[in-house]
């Protein structure tokens, strides 16, 4: 009796605890759609950005749900410390003011529409049938007992340590071509 | 625990919305975030993935895939401050110089 009376007290507990991590995800996942939707949909580049830094920060709410600390702290240090600074510097660089005037879809939209609204139900058939089945070692247990972050440095750099250097290389290229691409004609430096 | 059939559907979502973006703005900005927003929706579903099939290769490929585009975002916008050296209009439906 006594037994039957405390598991059905987890039980509930259990339920609560579902309840409540279904009604944060839901928050997220209602956040970085409606965010999405402002990106695309708002005239102002800036206030597109904007919306793309609170969608960035939420989508890391995401990350912390998964156990990946890590990796949220990267998503909001490149993602909205450095790729959205890039941006927003680009927008400013650039003279706008007769640009967001007018018209800002191409005419040709409800083609663009149709063709991502059936890629949506292409990548919606399989999702039904799916089952994932080969389970790895690094359970949640096995994470927290060794942090996230020496379990991914320990995956990244004894697995993948050729890919790791192959992006630090991509890295370098888009530096020097960024400088260079950006730089005017080569030429004549002082003409800008 | 949420299933993770919510993250993947989530996912395709917001890799639609990307599409939508590029497909139908005018504004070239807006068309590299739109591809920003692609890359974070298969992000979400790398994560998702990682996390319900017990393996860290899924965040390894997500780590790679911020590095790329964080060289993209530069490289594409360098090529945008150039086009706009050359043609003052960020409007892709006006860059139609190569038009025969």
């Amino acid at each position: 009796m006594m037994t039957r009376r405390s598991s059905a007290g987890a039980d509930r507990k259990r339920r609560d605890r579902m309840a409540i991590n279904q009604f944060f995800f839901g928050y997220f996942a209602f956040v970085i759609i409606l965010t999405a939707l402002l990106v695309v949909t708002r005239k102002n580049p800036v206030h597109s950005v904007l919306w793309m830094l609170v969608m960035f920060f939420h989508v890391a709410g995401l990350y912390l749900f998964l156990n990946a600390e890590f990796m949220a702290a990267v998503q909001i240090i490149v993602y909205a410390g450095a790729i959205l600074v890039l941006y927003v510097f680009l927008i400013f660089l650039l003279n706008l003011k007769e640009e967001i005037q007018g018209e800002h879809y191409v005419g040709e939209w409800p083609m663009g529409l149709t063709l991502a609204l059936s890629v949506l139900v292409v990548i919606l058939i399989p999702l039904a049938g799916m089952k994932v089945k080969p389970f790895g070692k690094w359970s949640i247990a096995a994470i927290s007992k060794e942090t996230h972050t020496v379990a991914l440095g320990k995956v990244l750099y004894t697995g993948y340590l050729f890919p790791f250097e192959v992006a630090s290389i991509i890295l370098l290229v888009a530096i020097v071509g960024a400088v260079f691409l950006a730089r005017g004609k080569s030429d004549s430096p002082e003409d800008e | 625990m949420v299933p993770l059939n919510w993250y993947l559907l989530l996912s395709a979502v917001v890799f639609t919305i990307g599409i939508l973006g590029f497909l139908t703005r005018r504004n070239i900005i807006i068309m590299f975030l739109s591809m920003e927003l692609m890359l974070n929706g298969v992000n979400i579903s790398l994560m998702a993935f990682s996390h319900y099939m017990q393996d860290l290769r899924g965040q390894v490929l997500v780590f790679f895939i911020i590095a790329v585009a964080a060289a993209e975002a530069a490289i594409g916008l360098a090529l945008i401050v150039a086009l706009f050296r050359n043609k003052p209009t960020v409007h892709v439906d006006e860059m139609n110089d190569m038009k025969g």
